[in-house]
């Protein structure tokens, strides 16, 4: 199976993990037809005047220079050529572009806020429900930030490098960096949206079977460019659900600790018992994350530096 | 074998009472001889070449394998750096004005460049920005791509001192670019042979005159923009900081403003000198001579209009990016229009097989590849899937070296016997045409698959999934042939230049000016400045040769009412 899928990918995009990447290989292959037709065409005429017109003794080249008619009709033939690509582009766009609504047996999704999706350019999809998911670049791993039912961002469900997801359901990606431009690409799911730091950049998609979807950055960040890998997991929405409520509980498991830390921190402070050298590491990253991102505060884990974090699979569920 | 015969009938005109010419070192730094500067643009442009293609074998011996660990991400990142910017600024664009300087004053039948002291600053300007970016190899070079992203080129993500060579770079290139670029157009627009209108001016020469025009509107853009980050890394500015009320999209704009432009910059001059070389070895004129120049200049009117098609996974607008498909589709065609006419120019000729046409056709062949995946790369949802890919990666060197290169080759083959009086080993010339064609292909086609398979750009290693270790072996072992094949030719150049067959004023039966005058040129180029009666001034002086010796000549076989 896997080389089947590799060969048939030999001169056609990845596809098959999703609607709008299903569509956009199919565009490619009608662009393909089209192309070879124009590529067999004119190497055909090329190497058949080579062959055919090589010098020859007594050979007398004719001297043309030039047919009105001809030169209108080709290059009114490439007009239409492309023409006809152009009205495939239009026409496959939509389905492309505009998220189609979740399949029955879909996870329970909210409408789309238009604070989560203020652009005019990414259409929603008919229902405007669908999963909106943050997806935040950073040097040199992804940050993923779940909705929730309150308009605290702070207390939301993140997770670092895999991304869950349920299948059968439209899952929107609202894409940001908070450093420099990195590019979001799962090749089986569509294509790339980069990351532009002060803008919101938007994608989706929506995966019939449970599965694992591999990419990675595909814009040049640094130098480490090469290892911020991306995964997507798509698990059944009762699955995904059972871990978005472990995930939930352990971030606040983990915020309790933090907060009796900086707690406890706060009184040695104040019984002048600790030196700097002393000082709870926890808080301090805590601090500085907090400058740097917003949506970090209250969490003690540092963004991890490689890759291997918190799947499914990982977590003996 | 017509050599007894060109010797009797072509015009002989000796300079008399010239200084004799300055030899020595210092005669080469004082030039302002368009000739000599032409050739120390050649010359300095192609060690660049060498050096850049370096970089490039490094690169892929480090992509040989898969999870390699021959380079560190940041000498992998320094080099891909370095060669995109080095093969860019310091070879295609300035070898094409190394060929203009040495042959523009040729062919329209002048005695020098319009400011020739100007001219010796441009080659000046070029060669100490080249030095001042290379210099960064002994602290730190620049890693953030030729296209040196903002913020990952900000002073926060870029602190070395490699990123401010890089921008100096661009502004002593850019500024010897610009200078140049006014010497040819007030060369082009005054100093032509009497008789030569618009209509008659040699292809190569209209796609100068183009280039020229091109450098002037889009190089005053990356001038500011490099300018902004230089201010934004050093005195505080925010023009490209989002936090700062600037914006790092502004720098996609403004260098792909000036980045797409200098794509056609780099291919125009190169479509310049095919179009000189297949009638030539044709033997037939040039098939609709006005379509090639009018498809020069509306090429370049539409590469100022498709700028944003660099930019389609950025967040935009449909309008945008269905404006940007359809302006980059357009461009296909006048594109479409020059290969059909080269293809017509073959049609019905006697073609002579000589190195300089293997290059030119071999250029056709694979230009033609990388105009067709510049299609798909317009189809704006394609391109969300190729977009930064090695899909683009192989796209853009089907271009600039299927397209670029080879036809600067097919420009050393053919007008070498001009510059050095001698000509190049055929033998020599047709297998490094094999080597470098045979090995830019096993090189750049199966990157195709690779990009589409799932492997970004500039990444210094890849996991071995799937075919990319296999893939990618194959492109390693094609850039070493590529690179013998390179070898061969400098090989050829450096025995030719002594030791070469002795190639006479003409030795193709060109059709244009150059060839009047003998190989090399005196310094004063001409004696006489012929009168021009046609797009072809060569084939008229042969022609009224034969007619005033009344020795019989070869047949050129044109009929005299085609000639005005």
């Amino acid at each position: 199976m896997l080389a089947a899928g590799a060969s048939a990918d030999f001169a056609t995009p990845e596809s098959g993990g999703s609607p709008n990447a299903d569509s956009i290989d199919t565009l490619y292959k009608i662009v393909l037809v089209v192309a070879a037709l124009v590529f067999v065409g004119v190497e055909g005429l090329l190497v058949y005047s080579l062959v055919r017109f090589r010098a020859r003794k007594g050979g007398v080249p004719a001297q043309i220079r030039g047919n009105t008619r001809l030169e209108v009709g080709w290059t009114l033939g490439a007009a239409a050529i492309l023409v006809v690509l152009a009205v495939v582009t239009f026409v496959m766009l939509d389905d492309i572009r505009t998220p189609t609504d979740s399949d029955p047996g879909a996870y329970p999704t909210q409408r789309i806020a238009d604070a989560q999706n203020p652009a005019a350019y990414q259409p929603r999809p008919p229902s405007g429900r669908a999963l909106n998911i943050g997806v935040n670049g950073q040097r040199y791993v992804w940050r993923y930030t779940y909705p929730d039912d309150d308009d605290n961002v702070l207390n939301n469900v993140f997770n670092y490098e895999t991304l869950v997801v349920p299948t059968r359901t439209t899952v929107t990606l609202t894409i940001r960096a908070q450093d420099v431009v990195h590019s979001w690409w799962i090749p089986e799911l569509g294509g790339k949206a980069d990351a532009t730091p002060g803008h919101d950049n938007y994608t989706w998609f929506k995966i019939p079977e449970p599965g694992t979807f591999r990419g990675q950055c595909a814009e040049l960040c640094g130098r480490n460019h090469a290892d911020m890998v991306a995964t997507v997991v798509a698990v059944e929405p009762a699955e995904f659900e059972a871990w978005l409520e472990r995930k939930k509980r352990e971030i606040d498991a983990a915020n309790q600790l933090a907060q009796r830390r900086r707690e406890a921190e706060a009184r040695e402070v104040a019984q002048g018992e600790v030196g700097p050298e002393g000082r709870g590491t926890a808080g301090a990253e805590d601090d500085a994350d907090a400058e740097e991102n917003p949506e970090d505060t209250g969490t003690p884990e540092a963004p991890p530096r490689t890759g291997g974090t918190q799947s499914p699979d990982d977590e003996g569920s | 074998m017509a050599a007894a015969e060109i010797g009797a009938v072509v015009p002989e005109i000796t300079a008399h009472d010239v200084e004799r010419p300055q030899r020595g070192w210092a005669s080469w730094i004082t030039t302002t001889d368009h000739k000599r500067i032409g050739i120390l643009y050649l010359v300095t442009t192609f060690v660049f070449f060498i050096l850049g293609g370096v970089e490039a074998l490094l690169m892929r011996v480090q992509l040989g394998t898969p999870e390699n660990t021959f380079l560190t991400p940041s000498t992998y990142n320094a080099l891909f750096t370095l060669h995109g910017t080095t093969m860019i600024f310091l070879f295609v664009v300035p070898i094409m004005a190394g060929f203009g300087n040495y042959f523009l004053p040729l062919m329209i039948g002048a005695r020098d460049m319009a400011f020739p002291k100007m001219n010796a600053l441009s080659y000046w300007l070029l060669l100490f920005g080249g030095i001042v970016f290379y210099v960064s190899l002994f602290f730190s070079p620049p890693e953030a791509g030729w296209t040196s992203y903002a913020p990952l080129s900000g002073e926060a993500y870029s602190p070395s001192g490699g990123l401010d060579a890089w921008i100096f770079l661009i502004h002593l290139t850019g500024i010897s670019s610009l200078l140049g670029a006014v010497n040819f157009y007030a060369t082009i627009a005054n100093m032509r042979a009497p008789g030569m209108g618009w209509g008659r001016l040699p292809l190569f020469v209209w796609a100068l005159l183009v280039y020229a025009i091109l450098l002037i509107l889009a190089l005053p853009v990356i001038a500011g923009a490099v300018t902004l980050l230089l201010t934004d890394r050093h005195f505080g500015t925010g023009f490209f900081d989002q936090g700062q009320g600037g914006d790092p999209l502004l720098w996609q704009h403004l260098f792909w403003f000036f980045g797409h432009p200098e794509v056609y910059i780099m291919i125009l001059p190169a479509f310049g000198i095919i179009s000189e070389v297949l009638p030539v070895f044709a033997r037939k004129p040039i098939f609709g001579y006005k379509a090639i120049a009018a498809a020069t200049v509306v090429i370049a009117f539409l590469a100022l209009l498709v700028w944003a098609h660099h930019m389609f996974t950025t967040p935009s607008a449909t309008v945008v990016l269905v404006f940007f498909m359809i302006s980059s589709f357009l461009i296909a065609i006048p594109t479409g229009v020059k290969i059909f006419n080269w293809v017509a120019t073959l049609w019905r000729g006697t073609v002579e097989f000589k190195t300089p046409l293997i290059f030119a056709v071999g250029f056709i062949s694979v230009f033609l590849i990388g105009g067709i995946t510049g299609v798909f790369l317009a189809v704006f949802p394609v391109d969300w899937q190729l977009h930064d890919t090695y899909y683009v990666v192989a796209h853009l060197h089907y271009v600039l070296v299927g397209g670029s290169v080879f036809a600067v080759f097919a420009g050393i083959y053919y007008w070498f016997p001009k510059m050095a009086g001698r000509l190049l080993s055929e033998g020599l010339g047709k297998w490094s045409f094999a080597f470098m064609y045979i090995g830019f292909n096993a090189t750049f086609l199966i990157q195709h698959s690779i990009g589409m398979d799932g492997m970004p750009r500039r990444v210094y290693e890849y996991p071995d999934i799937g075919n990319l270790a296999i893939y990618n072996l194959i492109s390693t072992i094609g850039s070493f042939a590529l690179a013998i094949g390179v070898g061969l030719t400098v090989v050829n150049v450096v025995r030719s230049v002594k030791k070469g067959v002795r190639a006479g004023p003409d030795p193709w039966k060109g059709n244009t000016l150059e060839w009047f005058v003998p190989s090399p040129p005196p310094a004063n180029n001409f004696d006489v400045i012929p009168r021009v009666r046609s797009v072809e001034p060569m084939k008229d002086i042969r022609r009224q040769v034969a007619r005033q010796t009344e020795a019989p000549v070869e047949a050129d076989a044109v009929p005299m009412e085609s000639v005005r």
